[in-house]
């Protein structure tokens, strides 16, 4: 610990993130260059307000990464995946595979032997997820068509560095193993790493299988329990255990951890809590990310780069300058449009996270030698720096043209937003939605009594588990995109929280209220909502009707004085709400207007019989022309 | 061979007519005549079109019956013929479900027979306010034949009413019997005047 305690560290990476996180902001630069300068500036070239033991903090701050896959998964069906594979593998393995070749070449060229080479373009083909995936994120573009594409690699690149682990051992150089005959590590072993090849490969299946059958078959059950306990922090618990859980049995069989939760993820994506699990994990993801940037800033070898800037300059523009290259002529080649081929050109033009653990791994596995990893490991982390600037560059020159292609084409790949937003579905949410389902209109519906979601799952809705009073949760349900929320839940006091919640966060969202009662009607009226509606008013006016009918009434006749009773009650409510703190005048005005529905309605019903024709308004026509007059003629 | 009759009926405030009270008695459980009464299944106005073609393809005569609103028929009589009375299916090359089938109205009027007429108050005669229903008829290769009428009403008596429900009951039965001479009939302005004809044949 450099000055002591944990506290003093926490103190000073949260300082550096509460101080540079908003300026960058302010000043258009994306939060992840906010941490990467924050990063820098308390680093050990910096104020050296921390020192070496970044590098620790960085370990520690991956598993944000981790997390941030987990989400990713959560928000991407099986059946959407499923449709994404020909972008995964086309795009995904071409920039893997050119960009190992050209800069293997690059390598061969500078006199590096062949092996060397090879893994370092198979190392920095790799981008970070990390900041692409933050920046995508925080500019709103990770559902365009470019942002698709840049996330389909992303996710090729996680799954191809399994295969690079396996390779690197066979690449080893006699001179760099003897060099480094020490330093072979043991950080590596696994579990299974003593199995053959053949046995290795039916442990990972095998351990895929079981998370997606754990997944799929006990975690509703286990969450349904868990849920019922009403005991919020046992959820966040629960989905922390899930991602930490699955990391270990990841790292255990020397998978990448970030990949197996992301599968879990996906797994989980259909399930009822799915909007609960996004909302308790999204904090700590965006910490440890945050934590992540912070100590990538500080790990920046400033010495490094004094030593050798001019090399070091060389690796970097080289990098960008052939990724960019590669990733360009991909773009041109699939056929993608001018915004979304930049787009993809500039967002992953940037070695990765995963550059530093497989630099490290190389040295060990004396692949190459320290003085060859360590201007690129530095390099690596410049290139992620500079990433930010890069995306923001792009938006500059070519955002503003060609807007229309990077629109909204492919929304929904990624998640399932729906334009309604139904919160509480019990009786009266769940005919709603039926309805709107049945007239082709998808919804997502928030529910709080997981024996209820039970039971509408099996009948095949989809509902999610949620407390909609909570803005995290109205955000994880897509309140920003929806254009309508429907509200039929119960308690009073939520509905008014949900209304506050909505004025604050999302003022856009139209909103429909089913009140409980009127003096909760008057509440919501209160607040500027129009669209409230007494809860037991159509079926006891329904009933009402039925009731007119058995007594003899036309149906016709009882169906309009239901609607007129309607209309009127309606209307009496907004006038009583405006005078409701003044009780005698409340009282009054109810009596009248009770008084005056009531006569209206008689005045119908006794004008039965009174006269022998047969339209509307008859006695006053009979009245003007009378039986024997010019109408006769 | 008897003939099956459709009775279409349709009067939003039922309740407030004496006359159509009394008349509709006499299609209400008659044989061979089916009496549908619009306002009253269709209270929101949401009419089922397929029922409604049942009906019409198992009857060989249509009638709409209803009191006279503004020259011409209650609203519901008009969604009626817009949403039921389908191309292909009433009218078009294709559409011969209601070919053959006989076609006639019976209205009521508050005003008196003899306002109907050119220099009458209301200018026109019933059958040429009813011509868009017999022009109706004719796209949809149906047998028309004039209106009839129990105009009056305002001011109706009695034993005008009786006369009314009888000559009913009597136009029913040669319709069921098939007695009835469309060819003379559409000679007249209303069934009426056609019934007076024939009394005592």
């Amino acid at each position: 610990m450099h000055e002591g305690g944990f506290f003093y560290q926490a103190f000073i990476y949260l300082t550096a993130a509460v101080i540079s996180v908003p300026i960058a902001k302010k000043l258009g630069l994306g939060s992840v260059l906010g941490y990467l300068i924050a990063g820098i500036l308390i680093g050990p070239f910096g104020l050296h307000l921390i020192g070496e033991e970044g590098q620790d903090v960085m370990h520690f701050a991956e598993f944000g990464v981790v997390m941030m896959l987990f989400l990713v998964g959560l928000e991407l069906q099986p059946s959407l995946l499923w449709k994404m594979r020909t972008p995964i593998l086309g795009l995904g393995g071409t920039q893997v595979l050119l960009s190992t070749l050209a800069i293997a070449m690059v390598g061969l060229y500078a006199g590096l032997q062949w092996q060397t080479a090879f893994a370092i373009g198979m190392t920095l083909a790799l981008s970070s997820t990390a900041i692409v995936l933050q920046t995508l994120n925080e500019k709103g573009m990770m559902k365009t068509e470019g942002g698709q594409n840049c996330f389909s690699v992303l996710l090729f690149q996680d799954i191809a560095v399994i295969p690079m682990l396996a390779l690197f051992p066979l690449l080893a150089i006699s001179d760099f193993i003897t060099q480094n005959k020490n330093a072979v590590a043991e950080e590596h072993a696994t579990m299974i790493s003593n199995l053959p090849v053949w046995g290795q490969t039916i442990a990972v299946l095998f351990a895929i299988i079981f998370i997606v059958f754990v997944g799929k078959y006990l975690m509703n059950s286990v969450f349904r329990i868990i849920a019922s306990t009403k005991l919020r922090e046992t959820f966040t618990a629960a989905a922390l255990l899930i991602v930490i859980g699955i990391a270990i049995l990841m790292s255990q069989l020397g998978l990448s951890p970030a990949l197996g939760t992301f599968i879990a993820g996906v797994v989980l994506a259909g399930n009822e809590y799915r909007h609960e699990l996004e909302s308790d994990i999204e904090p700590f993801k965006g910490l440890l990310l945050g934590l992540f940037f912070i100590s990538v800033g500080a790990s920046v070898d400033f010495k490094l780069i004094a030593n050798q800037p001019g090399l070091i300059a060389q690796l970097v523009i080289a990098l960008i300058v052939i990724k960019m290259l590669v990733l360009f002529a991909i773009g041109k080649f699939y056929g993608m449009g001018i915004s979304n081929k930049m787009l993809f050109t500039f967002a992953l033009a940037q070695g990765g996270e995963f550059a530093f653990v497989l630099f490290s791994f190389s040295v060990q596995n004396g692949v190459l030698n320290s003085e060859i990893a360590n201007p690129l490991i530095a390099s690596v982390a410049l290139t992620m720096a500079l990433t930010p600037l890069l995306m923001i560059l792009n938006e500059k020159i070519f955002m503003s043209k060609g807007k229309e292609n990077i629109s909204e084409k492919e929304m929904d790949v990624i998640e399932e937003k729906n334009p309604v937003i139904i919160a509480g579905f019990g009786k009266f949410g769940s005919i709603i939605g039926r309805f709107l389902r049945a007239n082709g209109v998808d919804t997502t519906v928030l529910e709080t009594d997981p024996d209820k979601i039970e039971i509408l799952r099996k009948l095949g809705l989809k509902v999610f588990y949620g407390d909609a009073s909570r803005v995290d949760l109205l955000h994880s349900a897509g309140a920003e995109e929806a254009s309508l929320i429907i509200i039929t839940i119960d308690e009073e006091e939520k509905i008014l929280q949900i209304l506050e919640n909505i004025k604050k966060h999302f003022p856009k969202l139209k909103v429909l209220v089913k009140a409980t009662n009127r003096r909760n009607a008057y509440d919501v009226i209160e607040r500027g909502i129009d669209n409230v509606y007494l809860e037991p008013m159509d079926s006891s006016l329904n009933i009402g009707v039925s009731a007119l009918k058995i007594l003899g009434y036309r149906s016709h006749q009882a169906v309009r004085a239901a609607n007129k009773f309607k209309k009127h009650e309606t209307r009496s409510v907004f006038e009583l709400a405006k005078m409701r703190d003044d009780k005698s005048k409340y009282m009054q005005s109810a009596r009248q207007l009770i008084g005056y529905l009531e006569k209206l309605l008689l005045d119908d019903v006794n004008y039965i019989d009174q006269n022998k024709d047969q339209g509307w308004d008859t006695q006053s026509l009979i009245n003007e022309y009378g039986p024997e007059d010019k109408l006769n003629k | 061979m008897t003939k099956k009759i459709l009775v279409l009926f349709a009067h939003p405030a039922l309740q407030r007519s004496l006359v159509n009270n009394e008349l509709i008695k006499v299609f209400k459980n008659k044989e061979n005549v089916t009496f549908h009464d619009l306002y009253e299944t269709y209270p929101q106005m949401d009419i089922d079109v397929e029922d409604e073609k049942k009906l019409l393809i198992s009857h060989d005569v249509i009638t709409f019956m209803f009191p006279m609103y503004w020259y011409s028929t209650p609203a519901i009589l008009k969604e009626w013929q817009d949403i039921v009375l389908e191309h292909d299916w009433a009218y078009g090359s294709k559409g011969n479900m209601l070919k053959d089938k006989l076609f006639f109205t019976i209205l009521t009027t508050g005003g008196k027979s003899e306002a109907y007429k050119k220099d009458g108050y209301n200018s026109y005669t019933l059958r040429e306010f009813l011509r868009s229903l017999e022009q109706m008829s004719k796209l949809c290769k149906m047998n028309f034949i004039p209106p009839y009428a129990a105009s009056g009403t305002h001011s109706i008596t009695s034993s005008d009413l009786e006369e009314h429900k009888q000559n009913l009951e009597k136009l029913i039965n040669e319709l069921v019997s098939e007695k009835i001479r469309i060819e003379a009939a559409n000679k007249f302005e209303l069934l009426n005047d056609y019934l007076e004809s024939v009394k005592g044949h």
